[in-house]
């Protein structure tokens, strides 16, 4: 066949078009092979103010950026604000946010709406991430919703208390095993100076202002009186009926135990959050303090505090006493009550938020997700996080195997029995067969940052009896539900606790 | 023929084209305002009526509005926000009583002096907004009693009553004060306007810090009254007080500016002449001065109470709406529930907020402003 001049023209334009095409654009890597080039690539990642788990994007993206050209734009927000600023942004379909770092927990809403990419054959096929160096819990809890995979774990979380240790060993105590003994040592250490300084100080200090992250705090305290057979019992609502579990003598006690800890401790501590709190204990003025891993990594910059190798780590403390969901009252644990009981004490370490960690917004342009993922993959990645989870400004905790070995943590300025303490209690909260999971179901963020947190701080304020607590948070909660649909929130609720660890 | 420079204009009748701008020239002019009034003002708040009727739900994809109709004004007033919203009702004190037998007698004394001169829909208007007034009185003397507590609504209106009340009292004052011949006064001027130039966020981070009794500037003074380990957020009253004291500290500079250069327009004559026959200062103040800056007082006492009403960054970074959520105004219920996607919810509260402004506004327009105009 012959061709007309025009026609083979045409022919070679396109031809060259291709070759010009390949050129430009780079194919994918080969597992293993030096990172791809995302040359003229932004990718704006949006999180929580920090300087906490902000501060870990700011300091890889320029890094990040050398090795392949993407720039990382970090975009941070108010944590009170953090949930509605996205959604809206997805929902709007507004999509200036192409990779969010944020709680697990809002996947009920963010993965039902279809906003996350899912990265399901992605974490597979980079060796780099190392998917299976992350612990089972986070990889299934952070990372897992429904069987596919919407985000890259970067930290993860679980709440301890912190002691000083030289005060206990002083004075010859044990760490607390209960609340009771929580509030006794917090009682034997208020008002005497424990830093030196002449300045009375503080038995207790836990974050209580509203609005912050304070009612993670009481779900700690409560959560050893309301769980004991095990991890898929929930902590939560009842799972056969979606009932609140918050009007009965196990919550009574533990607000009870939750307001005891304000007169031990500072007098501005309705109106302190975490920030607040770990200041005043990393500075030696408070004996107990009930926080995520953050702490321990605190304790340690020589700029900032004054108890590095004074601090001890341990388990929530649990209850003797647990719910009987048929009755509402409290029993003694006993083998059948508490099987999981030590010392006839149940605990139940609560993995409060779940960990923060990094998804992909399914709107972005393919070149970006790319550049998201490989970023997020890259901060992720064991040479990053094994760093990143012993440095305390980072806000990330340990939730890789990797991130577990001692001679880490004592590297990172831990003293080897402040190191062994730590990650100890860490292990024994992520190995509890009665861990408590943090609520996973659409609008828990309405659920705890909205009902839970308003019926708390007014409680603490003495606006609300205990009783009148109780009964504000199961109508406001059994409202919701209603609205939702109990049927549809029901199967979230069970689809939540039925996570393997 | 004409002269230089002059030119001739060309007398010609219109075509249809000019006819018709010359017709539609001023909505043409209008045009432009009237639609970034409608698209910046009107459409927005046609919407969040809307809005204040539907709930949000994420639907895959995006998300959609179902229609709920009252439920999100239902929750705040009878439902399990009531507590939140209207507050805890209690039995009156005897003070209460007391307060509410005075505001009774008045509203009612008024009403019956009204029906002398007013008659059909002014005398209907006027007893609607006696109604009103007395249920909000009542609310009022409920919530504030020994066991009840006041929700976000009173404590706005706590907000608004006692911050416009002390702004212009001090304002006036300093406004007296800054309108003497004395030395420094173009100084004291300037100081006084600084606390309206700083953001109201940054006032209350200041406050925040001047109230902690445990550090700062002021510790050496709580120190010496003893008051170190007192908290202010701790105390319901104490947390108002100090938001009220951020407040009036922030705006009274607006009032002092307003009523200064008031003050400094007033003919000097009558009050020369006043002097010169004998009168004090507190009646040349009674008598001349106040009633000749009684319409500015009016208009600026007016718009300071409109803005007042929408109050939120103090509440918010001085106590987070605490302890509990005594000190949490309506603009702030709004935003908490907002936070939580629950945009219903708070297109109602907002909504309730904008239907309250316009009562007292149109109220005192109709029943202050336009007497004092009068008066003077």
């Amino acid at each position: 066949m012959r061709w007309s001049r025009v026609t083979a023209v045409r022919v070679l334009a396109v031809l060259a078009s291709l070759v010009l095409a390949a050129a430009v654009v780079p194919p994918s890597p080969a597992p293993g092979a030096a990172p791809r080039s995302f040359a003229g690539v932004t990718v704006n990642i949006v999180t929580f103010t920090g300087p906490q788990i902000a501060e870990p994007l700011q300091r890889h993206g320029p890094e990040f950026q050398k090795m392949t050209g993407a720039r990382i734009n970090v975009i941070t927000v108010p944590f009170s604000d953090l949930y509605q600023k996205i959604l809206t942004d997805f929902a709007t379909r507004t999509n200036s946010y192409d990779a969010i770092v944020f709680d697990p927990q809002w996947m009920g809403d963010y993965v039902s709406a279809g906003y996350l990419e899912d990265l399901t054959g992605r974490v597979r096929a980079d060796p780099t991430l190392q998917w299976d160096d992350i612990l089972p819990y986070f990889r299934n809890f952070s990372a897992t919703y429904n069987g596919r995979v919407y985000t890259i774990p970067l930290d993860g979380d679980v709440q301890m208390v912190y002691y000083r240790s030289d005060l206990l060993a002083r004075d010859g105590l044990k760490p607390p095993a209960t609340w009771a003994d929580y509030l006794a040592i917090a009682q034997r250490y208020n008002g005497r100076d424990l830093n030196g300084d002449g300045k009375p100080d503080y038995g207790s200090c836990v974050a209580m202002k509203r609005s912050a992250q304070s009612y993670w705090m009481f779900l700690s305290v409560v959560a050893p009186y309301l769980q004991s057979k095990g991890t898929s019992q929930g902590a939560f609502f009842d799972p056969r009926t979606m009932r609140p579990l918050m009007d009965n003598q196990a919550v009574a006690a533990a607000l009870d135990v939750y307001h005891a800890m304000l007169k031990d401790g500072p007098p501005e501590q309705l109106n302190m959050d975490v920030g607040d709190t770990r200041g005043l204990f990393t500075s030696g003025r408070c004996a107990l303090s009930v926080d995520w891993g953050d702490i321990g990594t605190l304790a340690t910059d020589p700029k900032t505090s004054k108890v590095n190798g004074k601090v001890g780590s341990v388990i929530t403390p649990g209850s003797r006493m647990v719910l009987d969901r048929d009755t509402g009252k409290l029993v003694p644990c006993t083998t059948q009550t508490c099987p999981y009981a030590i010392g006839g004490v149940n605990h139940a370490p609560f993995a409060a938020f779940g960990g923060w960690s990094c998804a992909i917004n399914k709107a972005a342009r393919p070149q970006v997700k790319d550049a998201a993922f490989a970023f997020c993959a890259y901060v992720s990645a064991p040479p990053r996080s094994r760093v990143d989870v012993t440095l305390g400004i980072t806000g990330f905790n340990p939730y890789r195997r990797s991130h577990f070995g001692l001679d880490l943590w004592v590297k990172s300025g831990m003293t080897r029995p402040m190191a062994e303490s730590y990650i100890g209690a860490i292990r024994q909260s992520l190995q509890s067969p009665n861990m408590v999971l943090d609520l996973r179901i659409p609008q828990n963020a309405y659920y705890e940052g909205v009902v839970l947190d308003t019926a708390l701080a007014e409680f603490l304020a003495g606006q609300l009896t205990a009783a009148q607590t109780m009964k504000q948070i199961e109508d406001g909660w059994n409202k919701k539900t209603d609205e939702l649909g109990r049927a549809k929130m029901l199967g979230a609720y069970r689809a939540s606790l039925s996570i393997t660890r | 023929m004409l002269g230089a420079g002059r030119v001739r204009v060309r007398d010609a009748a219109p075509g249809w084209l000019g006819a018709w701008l010359e017709r539609a020239s001023p909505w043409i002019f209008l045009a432009p305002g009237a639609a970034i009034v409608l698209l910046f003002s009107l459409f927005p708040l046609v919407l969040s009526l809307y809005f204040s009727l539907v709930r949000l739900e994420f639907a895959p994809g995006g998300f959609r509005l179902a229609f709920v109709g009252l439920d999100n004004y239902a929750k705040l007033i009878v439902g399990v926000d009531r507590e939140e919203f209207v507050g805890v009702l209690a039995g009156p004190s005897p003070a209460g009583w007391a307060a509410w037998g005075l505001a009774a007698a008045g509203l009612g004394w008024w009403l019956a002096r009204s029906a002398r001169t007013v008659s059909g829909r002014g005398l209907l208007a006027r007893a609607a907004l006696a109604a009103v007034s007395a249920a909000g009185v009542w609310l009022a003397v409920r919530t504030l009693a020994p066991h009840g507590r006041p929700g976000s609504l009173v404590v706005t209106l706590i907000y608004v009553a006692v911050g416009v009340g002390a702004e212009y009292v001090l304002g006036l004052g300093l406004a007296l004060l800054c309108a003497q011949r004395i030395p420094g006064r173009r100084f004291f001027r300037v100081v006084f306007l600084l606390p309206m130039m700083i953001t109201p966020v940054g006032v209350a981070y200041l406050f925040r810090m001047l109230t902690d009794t445990s550090k700062g500037p002021f510790y050496p003074l709580w120190k010496a009254l003893g008051l170190v380990n007192f908290s202010w957020v701790n105390d319901p009253w104490g947390a108002r007080a100090a938001v009220l004291v951020g407040d009036i500290w922030q705006w009274t500079p607006f009032m002092f500016i307003v009523l200064l250069a008031a003050l400094e327009s007033q003919s000097t004559e009558p009050v020369e002449a006043a002097v010169a026959d004998g009168a004090s200062a507190w009646q040349v103040f009674r008598h001349i001065t106040f009633p000749a800056i009684l319409p500015v007082s009016s208009t600026l006492v007016l718009i300071r109470m409109i803005e007042a009403f929408k109050i939120v960054d103090l509440p918010n970074v001085l106590t987070s709406g605490g302890p509990g959520t005594a000190t949490e105004s309506l603009t702030l219920h709004a935003y908490v529930i907002w936070r939580a996607l629950d945009i219903g919810g708070s297109a109602a509260i907002a909504y309730l907020l904008l239907l309250i402004v316009t009562v007292a506004a149109v109220s005192y327009v109709h029943l202050v402003h336009r007497r004092a105009v009068g008066a003077a």
